[in-house]
């Protein structure tokens, strides 16, 4: 089968990938293609009709729509070329992209590929919720597909399971749409979504978030009747007797987001499995050659305006990448204390660094600290960390004092 | 005019569908009653979809018979009626000596029943078959197979409808009565109508109308069985089924693990006698148990790897304190239903046996009245072309010839609009998203339609003109909508 050579082929024309096309095309890579399986570019944003959008990249809050907006006009304006309703189905080592519409079956070579495919949301099934299996039960994003863009009410009395930010967001706008919601429940002893949300999507609304609680039983034969909540204990499991029944004809899954890799690891790519995106270096490139990430399909963010910021570092390094080539990263990048995870995983030490991060508790009056052979190079107060907000710290290349692993940890303070 | 038919079946489970299909080879006006808003949506699409080779049923038996009938036809009825399946073999594991002396036992039964090939084998055996199967030996079944329970009910129900049998959903039989012109009058919830024959095919709800026929002297014990279901990140990990040595009193097989065609991995099910049998719940205790008891024979069950759970219900005709098993009953009561045919207590191995079973439906009706050959009957049917399976080359032909084929709908199993369109619009198109689901593929995979749900309920409403508040999932009364947010 021929294949169409380009430049830069960039799988997903969410957020992450119009910033990344953009950006690649202002450093003068002409001949790049973004794929979109939906009819629109902008992703996920296109159901985000909330505002809050854009504060940090434009200085100014947007609607997800407008926010989308913004990045596809001047995708457009520069005459960035993009397949619309076309869907990925295979991508190698080699940088072969294959994907089909309705006009066809069509294998590209890319020089680069840019993964910006996004993640999707941890279902029921992942969790094994038990119960009955009845209709009723939606993930937060599915269920503000369906009012957002498809027009269709879902429910008239709701329940949500997950802090997560989603989750909150559709407590608010079912609320505002008629339907009552009960309350919002979280497993562990903090809340996981942004604490503007809280405000501004519960606590403004009168809904009560209940901290340590979980859905343990699903009732209900046809739709939803019914879910039992329980209180957890300091392991996440359910208290005997402490069971109460909540009815409710929707149940709302606010419970994670996970990267969806699926097409990464068909070329090879490897995971973190703490991030369950691909490790990367301070370039965004994967273990592949040719291959970057960034985004939500890399490391779940908190705002897009992060994911615009992240892709459009990546393309000033898969601009270099492609005229010059890009020097291999030798410095493993390892965490410790209550440092969830680092992106990038690894780096090269020939220039600074910007590490982003997540605690995996909340903090307070934290200190960061980058180690290296022991020593401490690096050291960054915080009056707090919230598993629910990603950070950074910086390491000045002139700090490193060996090629060894660098270790990024909280320290006993 | 109420409509007389010469045949009316009772339920269209893969039983029903089997017999629909067999009684179309004859000049017979035939249709079918289900109660369910579709047709293979109790306990023939919840199991482990297996064909069974036979060894575990008692020798003389009618479970035994049609068993080792089923699985040594099965590639016959496959051929005509496209139905994947594969013969995988299958590893009764085993890990002391009690365990051998069992396996000895199940063996030479299996070779009573008439099954050849089954041998006790070692761990360098195991190990080129399965080596992360645990266990120190295991007995071999050769002839064990996997295959698709939607499929096969689907294709024989296709296959029916196209010979001339008509089906119907939502029409719950609530009572029959034998007239004095010697037809049936039968009433459901969806309409009445007239019948020379009734062939009981209700599995769960059997006993019900056994004694609307007038046998009032079956009673059904729903068994269930849970079972989780894995990601095909696990694919290359379990490539036949495993099964522990068998405890007959439980009243299953216990738990087992089992590859699907797709790539997927199920264990369970569980033995739990319940109550209501609707019930198709899941517990915690059970997940547990599954875990646990599962995690002796293979080593990946954990949480990373689950998407979903699920349960099915055995109609049994033994009650708990009893255990076991209680052959297939299948009959015609000369003196007090002679035009009617109870099929009761169809569990495992009713999957495997459902061919042999609607040919001794067939025997038994002879017994009363000559059937006359359909000369038009045409026994083969084609599945709808997968575009998953496909070469690059042959997906690009499929979308030239056919532009939907274009199109993903679900990104996890790449089902495209060309599939579930005729889903939807083929031969007993689906009505609910579970049809389209058990017809296609669609929303199968890890993300459990997060990507497709909302593509296919827009498809589901268009193509069948279905208003959004009567739109529904899959059981009865589970609406998705309650209307537009916007009117």
């Amino acid at each position: 089968m021929e294949k169409i050579h380009k430049q830069a082929v960039i799988i997903g024309g969410g957020p992450g990938g119009l910033a990344a096309a953009v950006e690649l095309k202002k450093k003068g890579i002409q001949d790049i293609l973004i794929i979109e399986r939906e009819h629109c570019l902008g992703g996920i944003l296109r159901q985000c009709i909330h505002d809050g959008f854009g504060l940090t990249r434009f200085g100014e809050t947007l609607s997800g729509p407008e926010y989308a907006q913004r990045f596809i006009d001047e995708a457009r304006e520069a005459g960035i070329e993009a397949s619309v309703d076309t869907t990925v189905i295979g991508l190698d080592r080699d940088r072969t992209v294959t994907a089909v519409s309705r006009k066809g079956l069509v294998q590209y070579q890319a020089d680069a590929v840019i993964l910006t495919m996004g993640c999707r949301e941890r279902t029921r099934g992942a969790l094994s919720i038990p119960g009955e299996r009845p209709s009723g039960v939606f993930t937060a994003g599915v269920a503000q597909a369906y009012i957002n863009l498809k027009n269709k009410m879902i429910g008239r009395r709701a329940v949500i399971l997950g802090s997560g930010d989603i989750g909150m967001i559709m407590a608010r706008r079912l609320t505002l749409e008629g339907a009552k919601v009960d309350a919002v429940f979280e497993i562990q002893p903090y809340a996981s979504g942004l604490p503007r949300n809280i405000q501004q999507c519960l606590k403004d609304y009168g809904i009560p978030l209940y901290l340590s609680h979980t859905v343990t039983k699903i009732i209900g034969e046809g739709r939803l009747r019914a879910v039992e909540v329980s209180r957890v204990d300091e392991n996440l499991k359910p208290i005997p007797g402490t069971e109460k029944e909540y009815p409710c004809d929707t149940l709302i899954l606010s419970v994670g987001l996970i990267p969806e890799n699926e097409l990464s690891l068909m070329a090879g790519v490897e995971l973190d499995p703490r991030t369950r995106g691909a490790v990367v270096d301070e370039f965004y490139q994967t273990n592949v050659s040719g291959i970057f990430a960034a985004g939500n399909v890399l490391h779940v963010h908190d705002l897009v305006d992060f994911v615009s910021l992240e892709a459009e570092r990546l393309a000033r390094s898969v601009a270099s990448f492609l005229e010059e080539g890009l020097p291999g990263a030798g410095i493993q990048v390892e965490t410790g204390g209550y440092v969830g995870y680092t992106v990038p995983q690894k780096i090269t030490g020939r220039q600074d660094a910007v590490l982003s991060f997540r605690p995996r508790r909340p903090l307070r009056g934290a200190c960061v600290e980058i180690r290296q052979d022991g020593v401490c190079l690096v050291k960054k107060k915080y009056p707090r960390l919230l598993p629910a907000e990603m950070e950074t710290i910086t390491l000045p290349a002139s700090k490193l004092i060996s090629d060894s692993s660098i270790k990024v940890v909280t320290s006993g303070e | 005019m109420i409509q007389t038919y010469d045949v009316l079946i009772v339920g269209a489970g893969v039983i029903g569908c089997s017999v629909a299909r067999e009684l179309s080879r004859y000049r017979l006006s035939v249709c079918v009653a289900e109660k369910g808003p579709d047709i293979c949506m109790e306990t023939s699409s919840r199991n482990s979809a297996v064909l069974h080779a036979g060894y575990n049923n008692r020798p003389g038996s009618k479970m035994a018979r049609f068993c080792v009938e089923g699985n040594r036809s099965f590639d016959e009825i496959a051929a005509e009626l496209d139905i994947p399946y594969k013969r995988t073999g299958k590893f009764v594991v085993g890990f002391t000596g009690e365990d051998m002396e069992a396996l000895r036992k199940l063996k030479e039964q299996g070779e009573k029943n008439g099954i050849r090939g089954m041998e006790i084998v070692g761990r360098d055996f195991m190990d080129k078959k399965a080596p992360l199967i645990k266990g120190n030996f295991a007995m071999w079944s050769p002839t064990t197979a996997i295959l698709s329970p939607f499929q096969f009910t689907f294709g024989m129900a296709e296959n029916a409808a196209e010979n001339g049998v008509r089906f119907f959903c939502d029409s719950e039989v609530t009572a029959i009565s034998l007239e004095e012109d010697g037809l049936y009058t039968v009433s459901t919830k969806g309409g009445q109508c007239r019948a020379r024959w009734i062939i009981n095919c209700a599995g769960l709800w059997a006993d019900r109308i056994a004694s609307m026929l007038g046998m009032d002297d079956y009673t059904i014990y729903p068994c269930r069985g849970e079972y989780y279901l894995l990601d095909k990140k696990l694919k290359d990990t379990l490539p036949l089924p495993a099964y522990p040595v068998p405890n007959y009193k439980t009243g299953g097989l216990g738990i087992h693990l089992t590859p699907t065609l797709d790539g997927n991995i199920m264990v369970g099910p569980s033995t739990e006698y319940i109550e209501k049998r609707g019930n198709y719940a899941t517990t915690r205790e059970i997940m547990d148990l599954l875990i646990r008891d599962g995690s002796r024979i293979y080593p990946y069950l954990k949480q990373e790897y689950f998407i979903r759970n699920f349960a099915g219900i055995r109609p049994k005709l033994v009650p708990k304190e009893k255990g076991g098993y209680h052959d297939f009953v299948i009959e015609r009561r000369k003196d007090t239903a002679p035009h009617a045919i109870n099929l009761v207590g169809i569990e495992s191995p009713g999957l495997t046996s459902a061919v042999p079973i609607a040919k001794e439906v067939v025997r038994l009706m002879r017994e009363a009245e000559d059937l006359r050959e359909n000369p038009g009957f045409r026994p083969v049917r084609r599945r709808f072309p997968t575009f998953r399976d496909k070469s690059p080359e042959e997906q690009a032909e499929l979308i030239r010839q056919n532009p939907d084929y274009g199109e993903v709908v679900c990104r996890c199993e790449t089902i495209t609009k060309a599939e579930v369109l005729h889903a939807i619009g083929g031969p007993l198109g689906a009505r609910t998203v579970t049809g389209v689901k058990y017809r296609c593929r669609a929303m199968m995979g890890r993300c459990q339609g997060g990507y497709c749900q909302t593509r296919i309920t827009e498809l589901l409403m268009r193509e069948k003109g279905i208003p959004p508040e009567k739109l529904i999932y899959g059981r009865r009364g589970s609406y998705i909508f309650t209307g537009e947010v916007r009117g």
